[in-house]
């Protein structure tokens, strides 16, 4: 009885199977697709806002892990943003960004016009703050500014800062052995000290986990924003390749070309996967 | 005597530096919290302003309040209907999930049979696979097995997972195995021993993942997406989608329908509070 449940269970979730009509034309084609590699490319930018939110995320549970009163309170709010994302928060942060309307702009305008700038278009421009050019993989002056792939990467920071990352990290820093502390405070250690030679290399472990599954999360993400925000406008600036996947298979219904795209994603991701093996293993060993 | 005065007043040297430094974090921490809350504060203000007062405006209270607004959405749109659907597919796939998890879970905790390890790596292997990777496989599953536009095809696919699995293994493991020895001598089968014996004695982890399964399939977006075509089916997500993209313009009435759509969400996060924070943090030993 309970080996039929199992199997139910094998079934539904090795589903993978019927990827057998994918020929290797598509895979010929993939190479060749210059909306592939722009894509491609976006995906990377948007993953930039990573390491920057998985600093911030370091830092609050830094502050949160001293002994203060109200800490619960301040984890409670924290993590909000991120336990209730979803189509409701994306739809919130679109009206937040509406350059003529939203109130981000209201409060920035009379900043930017007293520099004698413009307020930022936000969803609605192709410039970012690398200044790349929409379509290829150059630097344009008059593409520097904040675009839509700004907006979505500080918005995708506001949910995720205080979210699962934060309590990985609160429970990396609850299981360093308080001695650690004691005997770098004898040796006369500062903050940034025990910081550089105590936590930092205490929580490695941590950071690499979390390094990892933000890192595999990142490759396949960004599709919910491009569907609520921007349909992966303008100009495709916020298409990812989950997003691309989506319309080529959805909207487009060449499921076979669809799949294609998936597979690429699906090797960068195993590949991924194996390396944190690899070396996640070493670095288990080494803490 | 000089030692004493000089070791009390270094005391309360350090307590200034320490109340000092405690002093910083919280306002860092306010700062911090601020910024995460003043979205959520923008949204439930708009949402009982006139449309005219949200455009532009930095006003943050409304001049007067319209809590009719909410009752707006639902004669605009069949929000009710959008509420129960979310709520009744996420309430059946939890406790499916749960249940199927545990028994699966049980069967490779506790039963012998050939190969169980085997099959088990294999099972978690299905973790590694990302969901880019399944979509269209299962949604072509779907569309020959005529369940699209179908409750069961919300409900059933979602009513298996191998993370669950996982994770209840993990939790019956821990469970002394003199337990179910003795309710074997005292002649019990399988199934009283799981039903009577590990199935309380694994409640908190239930728990855990019932609550994360109900949060995931509340805020499920892409798969109702593809899936659900007809009105009457629409889940919340998608039901927001819709709202915004047709009525777009009434940023107050979509304001209303966000906050009561995250409305929920908040309630059990607080009120499970501290088993999700746990339930995260045993989610991670998986790295």
């Amino acid at each position: 009885m309970f080996s039929l449940v199992v199997s139910a269970t094998n079934w539904s979730l090795t589903r993978e199977e019927p990827f057998r009509f994918v020929g290797l034309a598509n895979f010929a084609q993939l190479f060749g697709d210059k909306e592939f590699w722009q894509y491609f490319i976006n995906t990377g930018y948007l993953m930039l806002g990573m390491p920057i939110a998985i600093a911030g995320s370091l830092c609050l549970a830094l502050l949160l892990s001293q002994k203060l009163r109200g800490v619960v309170i301040y984890r409670t709010m924290f993590y909000l943003p991120s336990f209730t994302s979803g189509v409701a928060l994306l739809i919130l942060w679109k009206a937040l960004y509406n350059p003529q309307f939203g109130p981000i702009n209201a409060a920035l305008g009379p900043i930017f016009q007293w520099f004698g700038g413009q307020a930022p278009e936000w969803l609605l421009s192709t410039k970012n703050l690398l200044g790349l050019h929409a379509e290829d993989i150059r630097l344009v002056w008059a593409q520097f500014g904040l675009g839509a792939r700004d907006a979505m990467i500080f918005m995708g920071i506001w949910i995720s800062i205080g979210g699962s990352n934060m309590l990985l990290y609160l429970a990396g820093l609850s299981n360093i052995p308080q001695e650690l502390f004691e005997a770098a405070q004898i040796d006369g250690a500062g903050p940034w000290a025990t910081f550089r030679h105590v936590t930092w290399p205490q929580l490695a472990p941590t950071t690499f986990f979390i390094l990892v599954m933000s890192f595999i999360g990142g490759l396949q993400g960004g599709f919910e924003s491009a569907r609520v925000l921007t349909a992966g406008g303008p100009a495709g600036t916020t298409t990812t390749l989950a997003y691309y996947i989506y319309t080529k298979a959805f909207e487009e219904f060449q499921i076979g070309y669809a799949s294609a795209v998936s597979w690429v994603l699906f090797i960068i991701i195993a590949v991924v996967t194996l390396l944190n093996w690899k070396f996640g293993s070493r670095e288990t060993n080494d803490a | 005597m000089k030692e004493t005065t000089a070791t009390t007043s270094g005391r309360s040297g350090e307590w200034w530096f320490r109340k000092g430094r405690f002093g910083v974090s919280h306002l860092a921490l306010c700062l911090l919290a601020l910024t995460t809350l003043t979205p959520f504060l923008w949204m439930v203000l708009a949402s009982f302003k006139h449309v005219s007062e949200i455009e532009g405006n930095l006003n943050p209270f409304p001049k007067v309040w319209h809590p009719e607004n909410y009752a707006q959405v639902f004669k605009q749109i069949h929000f009710a209907r959008y509420y129960f659907n979310s709520i009744f597919v996420a309430a059946w796939v939890t406790v499916l999930q749960t249940l199927t998890s545990a028994m699966a879970a049980f069967a490779f905790a506790r039963l012998r049979w050939p190969r169980r390890d085997q099959v088990f790596k294999l099972y978690l292997f299905t973790l590694m696979v990302p969901g880019v990777v399944t979509m269209i496989p299962n949604y072509t599953l779907m569309v020959k097995l005529g369940l699209l536009d179908s409750y069961i095809g919300l409900i059933v696919p979602a009513s298996f997972s191998a993370f669950g699995t996982f994770l209840l293994r993990q939790f019956m493991m821990g469970i002394p195995r003199a337990l179910d020895e003795a309710a074997a001598i005292d002649g019990a089968t399988h199934w009283r021993t799981f039903w009577d014996v590990i199935l309380p004695l694994a409640r908190p982890g239930l728990v855990t993942l019932a609550i994360f399964t109900f949060m995931g399939t509340y805020g499920s977006f892409f798969w109702p997406l593809v899936l659900i075509k007809s009105d009457a089916l629409r889940t919340l997500p998608i039901g927001m989608l819709y709202f915004d993209s047709v009525y777009g313009k009434q940023t107050n009435l979509i304001m209303a329908a966000s906050v009561m759509n995250i409305t929920p969400l908040i309630i059990l996060f607080v009120s499970t509070q501290k088993f999700l924070v746990k339930g995260i943090q045993l989610g991670a030993v998986k790295g």
